[in-house]
């Protein structure tokens, strides 16, 4: 067979700034979304440092608005997303016994799109005008009237990593509907592989909303529209709406594939199949379902009437029946199960109290009564770092610790881990335990300082200390995947004696993935192989040659197109005190030479086919062997 | 899993459904599908802002002062029309006649670009009638509800025109036909917005 094309293949930074092969586009999203939690986390413990006592002067009232502000918009978006996308990059090909992601160019985009956004909004930083108005950015608090330049960086910024968001989530839907290997029908699909179906389905149907109220926002502060002026009989409570349309579904994107990691993880070390995995399955889809039915429990006390509250307040309640029917398989599938408590099985393990928890506390909300005390304490505060920290990212943890060898080839330090997992965990208690207390003595979130006497000085030094001890674990978290990885490749194919596809394959896996695209016998793949008394999987199709999509630029040069446009109308109609930079910056040429950007490079890639390249059978067995 | 003709197009006879031949041809018409789903929530978003402030005309001209429901009519009948010629397109590409899918994709994107024309008038005329895109909460979402519309619209132009160039080049392959494909069902869908945004914000500011 002639394979004519040839592929320029490329090496060092550029391969990392070309490729489209989803498993090093999960180590991307790694990198950056961990860069982003540890910015993130420099910021909570700035807050922390500040709330250690009692009217103290460590930062500035509005230096504290905007740490607030950009700790959350960043763990949430910047943080908490992209290592979700890292995961899934990671491991949803591998599970469905796929070679590929269906769309690899567009993965590649939305990664670069995420961390283009990224970087527009923390370069406010240097810039010193910083997002300001809280990670829900309320107007008239978001409006020009009461906000600076910061706000734009916010909306901007929080645009273009969306956007990123949302095709990831199209490509994933695309990916477990059409690339599921032979035999892996819906119902024999793994649990992480459904949640992120979900979530990404969740995603498709929650993005476009705050895209559309970025961009309202957006043109109230640039181009003087109305939608939230008052005045001009503008709304800002359309806003609520439209941000927690999104939000409320958002904080599912977020707990979904946690939940997924957590019942592989549970079934793995119990050496067992997930316990009632078809209600598992069930419950997935209705927390989807019902994720879009309850965004008003954030607005309790706008003054939506009784009829509303009471209705929104029983349909949130009904989110505790799937989220209860996924506790209780999780606790009967460690039943009797060989448990083995690696540093993963600590992290999901002590997840389901935790987030038990995090979710009584948020049934307490719910009643609309209660929530007219509760709103805007530091009860709610505890409430969601109780299921996003305790949650989502225990799920993260106990998902790096439990794939990474297939990442990377090299199993992590496990006492190491136990020390991050323990620090992390009493520290995690400690940080927010207390916080309910706080709440239910009233002090209010998003005060920068308060007064002395009041009751609230212990709590707050204790919730400082723990912390501390959070940071501690994240360090030593660092130094175990530094070492790690200083360390010669030591990890097999399985190490953990796993049960489904992605352990059938070396660690880590080739860039063709399978060899040869798996035939799928049963739930649990791996396993039901294991249990024939087979060594590894059964093959669909003969060995042949594999078609590879090729690497290309242009998902990072449209990136950066969209990067230079969002500058570019950012500040077209800013008061620049240097004619210079006036004459440069205070027009929109900066923002359609962005467009143009993005535009040829659509042009670009629409008009060169990707006619990619094969990998011979020759080359495959000797990749296969060595990687 | 595809095999190496089938994701490269290039000789032999096209098949039946040359847009669904490939696993990246289905793949494409698949995530074409959600995206429009995802879509429909930016639109019903911009309705829900606009239904919300549509009241608030504050002292600008009210939509019932403002819309001149003839020249709406015309670009409404231009539009659905125009959605019925890549129908006509999508039928060449099954018989796989080229010179039909050109035509038809030439008449589309014409009346497109006629429907264009006519909403650039009309926003004109509004300006001038005191109906700024900063008069009122009303004026505001007016014009980016239908401004959104009209920016799909145009893009709807330029890709088809691409499109259609590429056809010139390329022929019709199995790697564009799904192209082609998409392009039609993305203009369904923009003009299925029209009808709406003619219901909600036309005939519901003249008569309601
Ligand atoms: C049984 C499940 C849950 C229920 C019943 C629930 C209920 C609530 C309610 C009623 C509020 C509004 C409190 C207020 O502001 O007055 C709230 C806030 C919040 N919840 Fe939950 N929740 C649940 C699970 C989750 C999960 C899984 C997450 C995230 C992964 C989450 C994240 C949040 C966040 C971030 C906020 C605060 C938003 C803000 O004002 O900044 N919740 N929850
Ligand atoms: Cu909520």
């Amino acid at each position: 067979m002639s394979h004519s094309h040839s592929v320029k293949r490329y090496h060092g930074l550029m391969d990392w700034l070309t490729t489209v092969d989803h498993k090093k586009i999960a180590i991307l999203y790694l990198v950056a979304g961990g860069f982003f939690l540890a910015v993130g986390g420099f910021e909570a413990m700035l807050i922390r440092l500040q709330l250690m006592f009692p009217e103290n002067t460590f930062v500035a009232a509005h230096t504290f608005n905007e740490l607030i502000t950009m700790h959350g918009t960043t763990m949430i978006f910047l943080a908490g997303m992209p290592l979700l996308f890292a995961l899934m990059n990671a491991v949803v090909p591998l599970q469905i016994g796929a070679r590929d992601v269906a769309f690899p160019f567009v993965n590649a985009l939305g990664f670069w799109l995420f961390f283009f956004g990224g970087v527009l909004m923390n370069i406010s930083w240097f810039i010193g005008t910083v997002p300001d108005a809280g990670w829900t950015s309320y107007p008239p608090l978001a409006s020009n009237t009461y906000s600076g330049m910061g706000v734009n960086y916010y909306v901007v910024g929080l645009q273009i990593a969306g956007l990123g968001s949302l095709i990831g989530g199209i490509n994933f839907l695309v990916t477990i509907v059409n690339m599921r290997a032979p035999g892996m029908s819906f119902m024999r699909m793994p649990l992480f592989t459904w949640t992120i179906f979900i979530a990404s389905a969740i995603i498709l149907f929650a993005f476009p909303a705050i895209t559309v109220g970025l961009v309202l926002l957006l043109f109230d502060r640039l181009f003087g529209a109305n939608f939230f002026e008052v005045a001009n009989g503008g709304n800002p409570v359309l806003w609520q709406h439209i941000f927690w349309i999104f939000g409320h579904p958002e904080v599912y994107i977020l707990i979904l594939p946690a939940f997924g990691v957590i019942s592989e993880v549970v079934s793995t070390f119990s050496s067992k199949r997930l316990f009632g995995y078809s209600s598992m399955v069930f419950a997935t889809v209705l927390i989807g379902f019902l994720s879009f039915m309850v965004w008003a429990h954030h607005m309790f006390s706008v003054g939506l009437g009784p009829v509303a509250n009471a209705l929104f307040s029983v349909a949130t309640m009904l989110i505790a029946v799937p989220t209860g029917i996924k506790i209780f398989n999780w606790l009967f599938t460690y039943w009797g199960g060989h448990i083995r408590f690696t540093t993963a099985n600590l992290f999901a393990s002590s997840f389901i109290p935790t987030f038990v928890i995090g979710g009584v506390t948020g049934v307490m909300l719910s009643v609309a009564p209660a929530d007219y005390q509760f709103h805007d304490t530091y009860f709610v505060v505890a409430h969601f770092h109780y299921t996003i920290v305790g949650g989502l990212v225990f799920g993260i943890f106990a998902g790096l610790f439990y794939w990474w060898p297939k990442m990377f080839g090299r199993m992590l330090d496990e006492r190491l881990g136990k020390v991050t997992f323990w620090f992390f965990f009493i520290g995690f208690h400690l940080t927010f335990l207390v916080q309910h207390f706080l709440g239910l003595q009233g002090m209010p979130r998003r005060v920068f300082t308060y007064l002395k006497g009041q009751g609230w000085d212990t709590e707050n030094m204790i919730s400082t200390v723990g912390a501390l001890m959070m940071g501690i674990a994240s360090i030593v978290l660092l130094i175990n995947v530094l070492i790690t990885s200083l360390k010669p490749r030591n990890a097999d194919a399985d190490p953990w004696d796993g049960r489904t596809l992605e352990w059938a394959i070396p660690s880590p896996p080739p860039e063709y993935n399978f060899a040869q695209t798996p035939l799928v016998r049963g739930l649990d793949a791996l396993w039901v192989e294991k249990e024939a008394g087979n060594k590894t999987i059964t093959p669909a199709e003969p060995l042949g040659p594999i078609h590879m999509p090729s690497p290309s630029i242009l998902p990072f040069v449209m990136s950066v197109g969209f990067f230079i446009a969002g500058f570019g109308f950012m500040y077209a109609k800013h008061e620049f005190a240097n004619g210079i930079a006036s004459f440069l910056f205070g027009n929109y040429i900066v923002a359609v030479a962005g467009l143009v950007i993005v535009l040829v490079s659509m042009f670009l890639r629409s008009v060169f086919d990707d006619h990619g390249f094969h990998i011979e059978p020759e080359e495959l067995q000797e990749k296969g062997v060595k990687a | 899993m595809s095999s190496h003709a089938d994701s490269h197009g290039h000789g032999g006879a096209l098949p039946e459904y040359p847009e669904k031949a490939t696993l990246e041809g289905r793949n494409k018409l698949l995530g074409f599908w959600f995206f429009l789903g995802g879509e429909s929530v930016l639109f019903g978003s911009l309705f829900a802002t606009f239904i919300a402030l549509r009241g608030q005309v504050l002292d600008g001209p009210s939509p019932h002062e403002l819309f001149n429901l003839a020249t709406v009519a015309l670009a409404t009948f231009i539009l659905l029309t125009s959605s019925l010629t890549s129908v006509f397109a999508v039928q060449g590409l099954h018989r796989h006649n080229v010179k039909t899918i050109q035509m038809w994709l030439a008449v589309t994107v014409v009346l497109g670009l006629a429907f264009l024309g006519l909403e650039i008038y009309e926003f004109n005329e509004y300006v001038r009638e005191g109906h700024k895109f900063t008069t009122s909460a009303f004026s505001s979402s007016f014009y980016t509800l239908v401004g959104f519309h009209g920016g799909h619209v145009l893009f709807g132009v330029l890709w088809i025109g691409l499109l259609m160039a590429q056809l010139v080049k390329k022929g019709l392959t199995v790697v564009t036909a799904p192209k082609i494909y998409v392009a039609a069902l993305y203009w369904h869908f923009v003009d299925l917005v029209w009808v709406f945004i003619f219901t909600v914000v036309y005939l519901m500011g003249k008569v309601g």
